[in-house]
């Protein structure tokens, strides 16, 4: 006869452990199954002395067994010294085969021959057991491997890391002391990283004890015998296909979902996404009334969620009314909405409402409605009042839960859309990182959900489902906007669909003259430069941002491309191959007179630049310098500058004491000098990984870094262009008449050493270049330059300076 | 966020189509109407009501000119730009010249008035060459730097010293002297006239007459002729070998570093020309204050 229980718990780890706590401190009848010899086998498997955290910190730990932030030994210890007192009992090496039968009657036979059954089963059994591979050809190679047991035991080889993630850093920083270590990250960021893991990462990548590769991604492994690295593992890099020789790969992309084995027990998944976690009722029950999923496998990875939900799940079998943890903040969050309902209440109506909620697991669902802002009329918004303008460079991303929104587009004419509930926007600029594309307005009784950039880019790279739905919007919006205004999504759809995502590195040719190409290029991202052979060297006349499109003409029946269309930075295009600009034309005949007019805009552009000898040299030099990603940037004619500082005396004078810029240093040519100051990028590299989220863009494009910045120089290491500088605030200037007379402190214009301060309690800071958003007069550096050297320029003023340089007189521009 | 308007980089005196050009053109014919207004009861002097008038606005205008000393220091709050004040205070400087004649009647004398009137030119003139710099020196040190910072060649010059140096360690004890003295007693920069004129003041130390002698003279070394010259003399005499190829080193990193030498001279010799004139312009303006003070004092005290 074999043993029955109330509660079967399946896997010892936080989730599994946390619930056998909870059904012992309850005095039920249950057990704990666990398929190694110990508990935890995660984090047993951790490196020794490894440092584990306690994330997300604003969350409330609710469990019977303690955690909190400490090394691999001490929160094992925890949990020993937790389960003795407790008394938990375990079986170990317990690995469970099958579950059959409904709830009141499991039947669960091990892989040892012992059955057993249970009232309810929770399943706690993580994700590790079933690691990603990288799915590249020679990935089965015996170099890859996909856990890392012994960090020390690796000594003197070159080693390839491959992930952005928390393990995955963790690897590569243990290993680079004793071995030479690449990372191989798919990104640009590492957006999924806790906190420490960040600041240890980047210390690693500044000091050179960790060599990482952006946005790149494996290509091939092969094996080549009788050299000293017996693998060459091939990438691609953004610039260009890269060779790393090496010893090892370690590939740590995170684990999917051990689907047969939660299948067999009749769990249904929501889709066929390998990620797809099994859908869950807010009590964490499955489709299999009284089979329970908790922690990892519920798309929970983190240790305090897991523990809490361990807690939580004991209780509801109980019938006990609990609220998760993050329950008040929710609630409060929620509090501005005139529904009337509970918070899972109205959070399950959100998700009911919008597909894109839909396609999050419902923790991540939870994790965004944390980060978010609900907004309703009646509440703290007013109906007609501007969520944003166009024109505007903010970045938030919006969804439409209920009532009416109006969105208005300025163009030749004037045109408002109407969304309703369900639908999203604010896409583009999230996307393009370019200035809003039209103006947004509350409607009747709307609500709404503002998140924020930051989380949408980290749910981006996690959710595959929703990077999809968002891209498909945008290309959308994208074709309305720059073609066909007047067709609905209905009509666009088929065409999104079958238009192609592209990436090029920056220098790569999306096409040279003389080609035949079949498409035309969306710009979603990044920059290209126009070129053409112009008395055998390569002229270029124009620059195009994110949002326009390049390549229309051999659509539009020319037979080869006539220009070369190169990406002036990492850049990221929708291709609409011919017979989706067939489809265009069938629905909006009138779209051929558009093009025709843009293409004639842009020629006109390119003869302007070319009327002067070293037009094109100079646009060649302003990509250069990296102004393609640019969207405001500080230029100096030499021809006029005198040399007197006072654009850096001002800067100083404007913004405590410490100037921005840098006169002197940066590069120049033909008299055009772009000096060290901020640009602010389409896509600020500084915003990327900044602990305190301190680092903002207004409305009007200024990228400020706010008072919350705690001095870790991330944004500082980030930039390609070093404007951030680390600084003292200064101290208080004295007044005139004291410093003239008692000699107090530095006086008008003169300079102070900001690299010390006499204050011990002060913090160096993060500074740079705000383009003087808090003075209303405007940039006080071009305000106070005397001769009118110093100028700011929006990219599309280049073609302008060009043309002006070229022809070497600087008073011809008009 | 504010960019650059329509039309940018314009020089002082274009600064918006000649704007503050016009002005003074308007108020030069303001003041020869008010100047040539019939006055029976005087012939044109200070002390006519005409007087009086052109030196009102001479003696308001001379307080607005100082003026842009405070406007330029006023970096968040001052009005319009600094580029507008400065094309204006040229224009209407020019105009004062004109106004303050009317204003004298074309009288002069041995006095104080005339010592205000001699002090007013010498600030117009001066500042007549400020204009002349402003518009003419930072274009001549745009094309002396080429591409590069005062800094890039600095650093140039201090590369091409440590490969002189390195050199130096294995040719004979004569060249190594040459090359050390010759880096040792190089001159940059220096006093007011040796940066106005950017001329070379360096030296070298080197063997006295005759092959074999072992006095050393300090003798001129203006762009490095003397060594250069004294490297290729070796360099012919030189039987070829290591020494040979060491030595045509030498003479190439030598005649790299004279014209290095010389970019940072004119560099220095622009920078100084761009500044000097200030130091004219500023404390006269000064004295003219005070001149001007001391003539409204003596005319009303002496009414």
């Amino acid at each position: 006869m074999s043993d029955h229980y109330q509660i079967a718990i399946i896997g010892a780890g936080p989730a599994g452990l946390s619930a056998a706590a909870r059904a012992a401190s309850n005095g039920l009848n249950y057990v704990l199954l666990e398929a190694s010899p110990a508990i935890a086998k995660t984090i047993q498997d951790y490196q020794k002395g490894k440092h584990v955290m306690a994330e997300p910190s604003v969350l409330p730990l609710r469990s019977d067994l303690q955690f909190a932030v400490g090394t691999r030994e001490q929160i094992l210890n925890f949990w020993t010294t937790g389960i003795d007192a407790l008394n938990v009992k375990i079986q170990y090496d317990a690995e469970v085969k099958s579950i059959q039968g409904e709830k009141g009657a499991f039947a669960i036979s091990l892989a040892n021959g012992a059955n057993l059954s249970a009232d309810n089963i929770v399943l706690g059994i993580g994700l590790q057991g079933n690691p990603r591979t990288l799915g590249v050809p020679g990935e089965n190679a015996d170099c890859v491997q996909y856990t890392l047991p012994d960090a020390a035991a690796l000594k003197g080889e070159t080693i390839v890391v491959v992930g952005a993630g928390d393990a995955a850093i963790e690897n590569a920083v243990s290993l680079a002391g004793q071995n030479k270590v690449y990372l191989i990250n798919r990104r640009d960021e590492f957006a999924r990283a806790k906190e420490g893991n960040l600041k240890l990462i980047l210390d690693a990548i500044e000091d050179g004890s960790i060599n990482c590769y952006y946005s790149s991604s494996p290509l091939k492994i092969e094996k080549r015998e009788g050299s000293d690295k017996p693998f060459f593992f091939t990438l691609k890099t953004r610039d260009g296909e890269a060779v790393v020789p090496c010893h090892r790969i370690i590939a740590r992309l995170g684990a999917i979902p051990p689907r047969n084995f939660v299948e067999s027990c009749g769990i249904q998944f929501p889709n066929e996404n390998m990620n797809a976690v099994p859908e869950l009722s807010p009590k964490y029950e499955s489709n299999i009334p009284g089979i329970y999923v908790v922690g990892a496998l519920a798309g929970c990875p983190l240790i305090k969620q897991a523990m809490n939900q361990g807690y939580e799940v004991v209780e509801h079998i109980l019938g006990n009314p609990v609220k998760p943890a993050d329950h008040p903040l929710l609630e409060k969050r929620m509090a501005v909405l005139p529904f009337g309902l509970d918070v899972d209440e109205t959070l399950e109506m959100f998700r009911s409402r919008i597909p894109m909620f839909r396609a999050l697991t419902a923790l991540q669902f939870r994790e965004l409605m944390l980060d978010s802002k609900v907004l309703a009329v009646g509440a703290n918004l007013k109906e007609g009042e501007t969520l944003f303008q166009q024109g505007d460079y903010t970045n938030s991303f919006y969804t439409i839960v209920d009532g009416l929104v109006a969105l208005e587009i300025t163009g030749d004419e004037r045109k408002t859309i109407t969304m309703k509930g369900g639908q999203f926007f604010g896409e583009m600029s999230l996307l393009s990182g370019q200035r809003r594309t039209g103006t947004v307005r509350a409607g009747k009784d709307c609500v709404i959900v503002e998140t924020p950039r930051r989380t949408m880019v980290k749910l981006l790279n996690s959710n595959e489902q929703v990077r999809r739905g968002l891209d498909e919007v945008f290309i959308m919006r994208s074709l309305q906007a720059n073609f066909v205004p007047g067709l609905s999504f209905d009509q666009l759809a088929p065409i999104a669909r079958r238009c192609e995502f592209q990436s090029f590195s920056k220098g790569e040719h999306l096409y040279q003259e003389g080609d035949t190409g079949s498409q035309m290029y969306l710009i979603r991202s990044g920059s290209v430069v126009m070129s053409r052979t112009s008395d055998g060297g390569e002229l270029i006349f124009s620059q195009i941002p994110s949002g326009q499109y390049v390549g229309e003409g051999v659509l539009m029946g020319v037979p080869q491309r006539m220009d070369t269309a190169q990406a002036a930075v990492f850049t990221e295009t929708i291709a609409i191959d011919r017979d989706s600009f067939r489809a265009l034309l069938k629905l909006a005949p009138d779209l051929v007179p558009v093009i025709q007019d843009r293409t004639k805009d842009r020629l006109v552009e390119g003869v302007s630049i070319e009327s002067g000898p070293k037009g094109g040299e100079v646009m060649s030099f302003l990509m250069d310098q990296g102004l393609g990603e640019s969207t405001d940037v500080l230029v100096i004619h030499e021809d006029l500058c005198v040399g007197c500082d006072n654009c850096e005396v001002a800067c100083a004078e404007t913004h405590q004491g410490v100037s921005r810029l840098d006169r002197t240093a940066g590069a120049s040519f033909a008299s055009v000098h772009v000096p060290i100051a901020c640009r602010h990028c389409e896509f600020p590299h500084c915003m990327k990984e900044c602990p305190p989220d301190a680092i903002h863009r207004s409305a009007t494009g200024e990228v400020y870094i706010n008072d919350s910045c705690i001095g870790c120089e991330n944004c500082v290491r980030n930039c390609p262009y070093d404007v951030i500088k680390m600084a003292y605030p200064a101290p208080k200037k004295p007044s005139l008449f004291s410093w003239l007379f008692f000699g107090a402190g530095s006086g008008p214009g003169q300079h102070h050493d900001s690299s010390h301060s006499d204050d011990t309690a002060a913090l160096k800071k993060a500074v740079k270049c705000d383009a003087c958003m808090n003075v209303p007069k405007g940039p006080a550096c071009v305000r106070a330059c005397p001769t009118g050297a110093a100028v700011r320029l929006e990219p599309k003023r280049f073609a302008d300076l060009a043309s002006q340089s070229s022809g070497g007189n600087h008073e011809s521009c008009t | 966020m504010r960019v650059a308007p329509k039309v940018f980089h314009q020089s002082i005196l274009r600064y918006q189509q000649y704007r503050y050009g016009w002005w003074a053109l308007g108020l030069a014919l303001l003041s020869w109407v008010i100047y040539m207004f019939p006055n029976v009861e005087q012939p044109p002097n200070g002390g006519s009501w005409q007087g009086y008038t052109l030196g009102t606005i001479g003696a308001l205008l001379i307080l607005w000119l100082l003026w842009l000393g405070v406007r330029k220091r006023r970096y968040a709050r001052g009005s319009g730009t600094v580029q507008g004040w400065v094309s204006a205070h040229v224009y209407l400087g020019t105009a004062l010249l004109w106004v303050a004649t009317l204003h004298c009647a074309f009288q002069f004398g041995w006095n104080l008035h005339t010592l205000a009137y001699g002090l007013m030119v010498a600030v117009v003139v001066s500042g007549f060459v400020g204009i002349w710099a402003y518009l003419n020196i930072p274009e001549k040190m745009a094309r002396n730097r080429g591409d590069k910072s005062l800094e890039d060649t600095l650093l140039q010059i201090s590369e091409v010293d440590t490969q002189c140096l390195r050199i130096a360690k294995n040719v004979d004890a004569e060249i190594a002297r040459l090359v050390q003295s010759a880096l040792d007693r190089t001159e940059l920069g220096g006093g007011f006239y040796r940066q106005l004129s950017g001329r070379d003041y360096s030296s070298v130390e080197v063997r006295g007459d005759g092959e074999s002698s072992t006095v050393q003279k300090l003798v001129r070394n203006r762009d490095q002729k003397r060594v250069i010259q004294r490297l290729a003399e070796r360099q012919s005499l030189s039987r070829g070998g290591e020494e040979t190829i060491l030595l045509q080193e030498l003479l190439w990193l030598f005649a790299r570093r004279k014209s290095l030498l010389q970019q940072v001279r004119k560099d220095v010799r622009w920078q100084g020309w761009l500044q000097v004139w200030l130091l004219f312009h500023v404390p006269m303006s000064l004295a003219l204050l005070v001149a001007l003070s001391i003539h409204i004092f003596s005319v009303f005290y002496y009414w």
